[in-house]
This record gives C-alpha cells, structure tokens and sequence, in this order.
C-alpha cells in the first residue's frame, strides 16, 4: 500500500517529527511504499541542515537524510512555509539575494500542489502535528 | 465519479491569529483547487472562529485573510461546512458569520451561500465519507 | 467504511479526544499517541466517559509511548488495546483513511 505522510510541526519543541520518521520505518519495514514526506507549517523546520543537537541526542535531519538515502522518499518541503521561516536551498537563496542557504540533503524545496499530488496518488494519508 | 477525483476535506478546527494554522490551511485549499478534486471545508470547534465577520487586524500588525473566504467560490470551493454544536457552544450563531456565497453554473449562475450549518451527527457523515482528511 | 483517528493531546490540556469521539462512527478506531496517551489512563476524572465509548469504537494507546511516560500498561482502560509502530501502521491499512485530530 502506499502511505503519504505530512509533518506538520517543528522538530525538538513536538514530538511530531520524531512520531512521522518511527511510523515511516515501520511502514516501510512492514512492506508498504512511503513515496513522499511532505512538510509544512513549522514542519519545514526539519529540514535546516544547522541544527546541531547535543551529541547524545537523534538528530531528527539526519535522521530523515538517511531515511530518504535508504528508500528513496521524496522528502518535499513547502515552499511558501519554508520562506516564511528562512529556509532556502541554493536557488531560492539566490533567487531572493540571500548571503546563505540551509536546506539538507535528502529534502527539496517544492510547492503545496506536491502534498495534493501526493493524497491523490497514495492511498493513505497520515498527519502528524500539533 | 472519475477514479482519480478524490473527496478532500479540509477540517479546520483552529481560531486563527493566535497559530498560523488557519492561514495556511487556506493556501492549501487555494493551491489544492487547481486539481480538480472533490473539494469541501469543515469547521468546527474552534474553527468556526475563523469565519467570524469585521475581523479587523490593522492594530496586531497580522494580515487579515478573513475576505479570502468569499473569493473560494471563484476557485469552484462552494462547500464550507460548519458545525452548529460548535457555533452554539461559542455563544455564535450563523449570523455571527460572515456570508460567503458562490455562483452556480448548474442554475443560471445563480448566486447560493457556501456556508452550510451542520449538526455534528450530519459532520461527522461528511467526514465518514471522505478519500483524503487534511487536518489544521 | 471506517475510519482511523488519531488523537495526540492530553485531554485534561485540551477537548480534542472529545471532539474525536463525538465524530466518531460505529467501527471506526481512535488511536491515542503522544500525550493523547493520557486519555487512555483508567482512574481519572474522564475515564468513564472515554470507557464508555469503548465497544462502539474501537480505543487505542501507542505502547512506546505509554512507556516512555512510565505509564504502566495495566493503568490503562480495560478495552483499550496497546499496539507498537507496527500496529500503527497495520491500524492505517486496515481503515479506509487516517483524520489526524491535530
């Protein structure tokens, strides 16, 4: 079967994140395709890849990197939510005359018609939010 | 039905203002028209905040994007569903909201309320009847 | 047709699992996660109400996360079933669509 996941708050503060990223192992464990993981609102958050966690904690980034480097999930992060809360990757950076961008590897900036094009093309939906 | 049209609901159950869940739950359904899917909102509980009329936010600094909602119909988004349990709960009723109609192609473009109160009984049989759930 | 809620607030915060179990339909599923684990405590002021549903909707807690609040299993309603990730994921096939109750 294939699940599309959204996660829709930010990493460390909720426990969204981390609740998305053990549900998506054990779906994909189980057999079932997760194409695309599509993150707004202050899920966008996940995708900086500056955050340095203290050494004895998940980094919930890399965790979703090697998730995507593994299995080939689309990790989409909206755009518009995205550049509310500075995240840009090296075109939108460029494109907005940013000095910087952030977004890690694994995770691709993209609009909100990737997460409708993702309910209609999988068969289940989860949210995970606050 | 074709059988890659799919009935989305959008359940909207947050004030907006004080979380920025409203707002962007609207960008979704405006973005999301552009498919051509079975498209109806839902408000309850505090949702039914969000449709409330003479929202003025010039003195918080936060756009207003309460007048958004009438333009939905234009995007062929002609079923919003609210909650009547939910309104009464609030001390609201329907005329506390504000009016939102859409033009209907199927009768002369004769102009109609989008805006349809609901028991909570008859909410949760949309709900029940729905391919994909987007919740705010 | 049925359908899987998930819950994930405590209901003594907010009326979220309230709301859920008002909309829910006979053989539909709630599944508590993350602090909507609390909602499953048996002993408190609202387990009677959530008890009362059981039967006519099927309850769920997420058991890493009962565990990770050191709630011990058999605190919970009787009625309510613990399932891993694994359950979770088998809850979403089973039932026609997920309504995250955010």
């Amino acid at each position: 079967m294939k699940i599309g996941v959204v996660v829709s708050e930010g990493p460390y503060t909720h426990q969204a994140a981390d609740s998305a990223y053990n549900f998506v192992r054990a779906a994909l464990a189980a057999g079932h395709e997760v194409p695309r993981v599509f993150f707004y609102h202050d899920g966008v958050n996940v995708s900086t890849r500056l955050s340095v966690p203290p050494q004895d904690e998940r980094n919930i980034q890399e965790n979703w990197t090697a998730l995507a480097a593994e299995h080939g999930t689309d990790l989409v992060v909206c755009i518009a939510a995205a550049q509310r809360r500075g995240l840009l990757d090296a075109n939108e950076a460029k494109r907005q005359g940013k000095d910087a961008d952030n977004i890690a590897e694994g995770f691709r900036i993209s609009g909100l018609g990737q997460l409708i094009e993702m309910a209609i093309q999988t068969d289940r939906l989860v949210m995970f939010g606050d | 039905m074709s059988e890659d049209v799919k009935k989305f609901l959008y359940v909207n159950r947050k004030a907006p203002y004080g979380t920025i869940y409203a707002l962007e739950a609207l960008e979704v359904v405006l973005i999301g028209a552009a498919f051509d899917q079975d498209v109806s909102l839902a408000f309850l509980d505090d949702g039914v905040f969000q449709l409330t009329s003479g929202q003025d936010t010039a003195a918080i600094g936060v756009k207003n994007f309460s007048p958004t909602f009438r333009a939905l119909g234009d995007y062929e988004v002609t079923r919003l569903y609210v909650e009547r349990e939910s309104l009464e709960e609030r001390g609201l009723s329907a005329e506390d909201l504000q009016e939102i109609t859409y033009e209907d192609e199927d009768d002369d473009w004769a102009e109609k309320p989008s805006i349809r109160v609901v028991s909570r009984e008859e909410m949760a049989a949309i709900m029940a009847e729905q391919d994909v759930i987007l919740s705010f | 047709m049925s359908t899987l809620h998930t819950v994930n607030k405590s209901p003594f915060e907010t009326r979220t699992l309230e709301s859920c179990l008002a909309h829910c339909r006979p053989g539909d599923a709630v599944l508590m996660i993350e602090d909507g684990v609390y909602g499953a405590l048996s002993g408190t002021a609202l387990s009677d109400r959530v008890a009362a549903k059981a039967g006519a909707v099927k309850l769920y807690v997420l058991t890493p996360d009962i565990a990770a609040r050191g709630l011990p299993e058999d605190r919970m309603i009787a009625g309510v079933t613990g399932v891993d990730y694994r359950g979770f994921v088998d809850l979403v096939a089973e039932h026609d669509r997920t309504q995250a109750w955010l």
